[in-house]
């Protein structure tokens, strides 16, 4: 019995530092938002008051957040699957033997290491129309200037470009690790059998990254929600809206209009939407990965 | 013996008697904590860090940590959190159109309670009006004016000359500013007539325009907005027409942030921005440029901008009077006169374009005198109750319009309803 009771503490000793963690900094947090999100905007002068759904129906019936969430699932749909493509490019072509091997995954690394507004300053002057570098390319090969950020219909794209050029090459580096981990007489089996480079990518290659595909899914798809700081620096969301993405929204609601309710509103649909597409990437997904 | 003892307790007495000697005033300091933004570029904190120590060796009593926080929306927030989490913060440098949401959170104090003498009195007296008008709520006094300016004109000489204009004139009005712009213009895009700049402060630019049409754009309580007016509407349609029917200005918004970069390459001709750009324009032009009131339509116009002194409530009664200090101080004629040439913010006073320094600096540097001379026709910057939100619908309807989205009219038509909801529990 007293065995028992002894290995019952341990037990608790060996939870207790990651169960106070994510108490503290985790359900705590997620609980006070949740309850914020009933009451309403309170001043000094205006004390704030329990009004039960009455931040929902406002959040529903506010055009800024339905566009806002358009554009953040537009921002998903764009960064996500490029920036995995491209990243497994990247990594199946710095794998191979080509020289100067180091210097090149150096290159495509870069990005990933420049802190997000250093790099969107660095884009900012990109975009610039007619003296930014794109334009200067633009120009080059006959074509007129375009004023990237500042026209609705292409400041998302513009935002969406940032994100993957950042984004790419961190997620190499996993793909790089998974590729560097298959075995060669897997390679030279296939070889024998006669099988094309295709097949053997298909049916041998991509099936074993699987388990880091789904990793980086995760990761990109948390990304997409999380990484903003460049907004701030390229279009503060703008023109009109049109490049404005769910968190930015949430941070301005909290510290530009000092509506803490409404911001923790938004805040407590963003990690419902999130949580749901957690458990679908992971159940779903999971059956259909080999895992070695 | 004796004499050893005697000499150590002597010692021992006298090095207890410095340790005190030392650490009396040290207990006796007021000690206080400002946070404070700069929005523009250049080494403008080593200025205030200079200004800070200053201050300091002539007042040994009070030590002040400046702590620059990012820019206005920044250290908005970084004071405000101090604030709730009962960090100690006595005084800040805030936007100057913050005024109504500190007023609303209850934690300014005015100033008017803090003047005890009849210097101190002078001095709150001794400002320009133009600047005092965002600071000044119900007839008491919230913000000291500091970091302030206008927005200007600035014009490429060389472009003007190459364009067969004449240097030394800029556009007085509108319809100048329109033909100039199409002289200047080059068909291959690589130099635009005018740009006015449309991203982070388009309502700020707006309010140039409407003004110049002879319109406010608020009412001074903060509670009602004119955004529909059809003189604004008129003045937004003026700013789309640069672009879609006269071709002097790129279509699409305008960075805020990369203008400078523009006009300093030769892309823009001539730019509205913000007198606090004037001293690194200076520095990094490689051609002649001018600077000038905004063209006129109406009458001459341009809003205020820029950074406030704000005293905060939590403070003791001697942290006031330590802070209302330092601010007598940094806004005592030299210093302006020091800092506006340091910057190109104004001089915040009469008094410091009057002193020695900056009547030399501005006769060898012209330029440096334009925004005071503006200061006649300039109006306070857009600041109502809900201000965040406020600013944010007419900056939409500024973009929605530039970019073609909307209309102006229906553009500033739908702002207002806005502004409308957001203020009527304010009236």
């Amino acid at each position: 019995m007293p065995r028992l009771k002894s290995s019952t503490l341990y037990g608790w000793l060996l939870f207790a530092p990651a169960g106070v963690m994510l108490t503290l900094f985790a359900f705590t947090p997620t609980v006070a938002t949740f309850w914020q999100s009933f009451f309403s905007r309170g001043t000094a002068r205006r004390p704030s008051r329990f009004i039960g759904f009455d931040n929902y129906e406002g959040m529903i019936a506010d055009p800024v957040f339905w566009q806002v969430a358009k554009n953040s699932l537009w921002y998903a749909l764009g960064t996500i699957p490029t920036s995995i493509a491209i990243a497994l490019l990247m990594a199946l072509w710095v794998n191979s033997k080509l020289p100067a091997r180091t210097l090149v995954r150096m290159a495509y690394f870069t990005p990933t290491i420049l802190p997000m507004i250093a790099a969107a300053n660095i884009w900012l002057f990109f975009y610039s129309p007619d003296i930014g570098l794109l334009d200067q390319i633009g120009r080059a090969l006959g074509l007129g200037g375009h004023n990237w950020l500042g026209d609705p219909s292409t400041a998302l794209l513009a935002i969406i470009i940032t994100t993957i050029w950042k984004e790419a090459g961190f997620f190499m580096i996993f793909y790089l690790a998974a590729l560097q981990t298959i075995p060669p007489e897997l390679k030279d089996a296939a070889t024998i059998e006669g099988a094309s480079r295709w097949t053997w990518f298909w049916r041998v290659v991509f099936p074993l990254l699987m388990p880091t595909t789904l990793f980086v899914l995760v990761n990109a798809m948390i990304n997409s929600v999380k990484l903003i700081d460049h907004l701030f620096i390229l279009t503060k969301g703008g023109p009109n809206n049109a490049s404005k993405l769910l968190l930015y929204y949430v941070y301005e609601t909290a510290f530009s209009y000092f509506d803490q309710p409404y911001a923790a509103t938004l805040t407590v649909v963003i990690l419902v939407t999130l949580g749901l597409l957690a458990i679908v990437q992971v159940r779903g997904l999971d059956k259909r990965i080999h895992y070695r | 013996m004796t004499t050893f003892k005697n000499r150590l307790l002597g010692g021992l007495a006298l090095s207890t008697a410095l340790a005190v000697g030392t650490a009396l005033p040290a207990t006796a300091e007021v000690e206080l904590t400002m946070f404070y933004p700069i929005a523009v570029g250049g080494p403008l904190t080593t200025v205030v860090d200079g200004m800070v120590a200053d201050f300091e060796e002539e007042h040994p009593d009070i030590k002040i940590n400046a702590i620059y926080s990012g820019n206005y929306d920044d250290t908005r927030v970084r004071a405000l959190a101090a604030l709730n989490a009962g960090e100690p913060a006595q005084l800040s440098v805030l936007f100057s159109i913050d005024v109504f949401e500190l007023l609303e959170q209850d934690v300014i104090v005015s100033f008017d309670e803090l003047v005890e003498t009849e210097e101190d009195q002078e001095w709150l007296d001794s400002f320009y009006p133009g600047l005092m008008a965002n600071g000044v709520v119900d007839g008491e006094t919230w913000g000291i004016p500091f970091q302030r300016s206008t927005i200007v004109l600035y014009w490429n000489k060389d472009a003007f000359e190459e364009a067969g204009l004449d240097p030394e004139t800029p556009p007085a009005n509108w319809d100048e500013m329109v033909e100039m712009g199409k002289a200047l213009t080059k068909e291959d895009g690589s130099q635009w007539g005018v740009m006015v700049p449309s991203t982070g402060y388009a309502y700020w630019m707006f309010q140039a325009f409407a003004l110049q049409n002879g319109v406010e754009l608020m009412n001074s309580e903060g509670t009602e907005t004119y955004f529909d007016d059809p003189a604004a509407v008129e003045a937004l349609e003026y700013w789309v027409s640069l672009s879609q029917d006269h071709g002097v200005m790129p279509s699409g918004t305008i960075e805020w942030g990369t203008l400078r970069q523009n006009f300093l390459d030769g892309q823009a001709a001539m730019m509205w921005h913000t007198t606090g750009n004037l001293t690194a324009v200076r520095n990094d032009a490689p051609f002649d440029f001018g600077v000038s009131l905004l063209p006129a339509n109406e009458r001459y116009g341009s809003p205020t901008g820029g950074g406030n002194f704000y005293i905060f409530k939590d403070a003791s009664e001697e942290e006031q009077k330590a802070a209302f200090t330092f601010i007598k101080w940094m806004t005592a004629p030299e210093r302006a006169a020091t800092w506006s040439m340091d910057t190109g913010y104004m001089g915040v006073t009469p008094a410091a374009y009057e002193t020695d320094v900056l009547q030399k600096y501005a006769e060898a540097f012209p330029q440096a005198a334009v925004a005071r001379d503006q200061l006649e026709y300039s109006a306070a910057e857009l600041s109502t109750y809900e201000g965040g939100r406020v600013r944010q619908a007419l900056e939409n309807a500024v973009q929605a319009a530039l970019t073609g989205a909307a209309t102006p009219a229906e553009a500033l038509a739908g702002a207002q309803a806005t502004a409308e909801r957001l203020l009527r529990p304010y009236r």
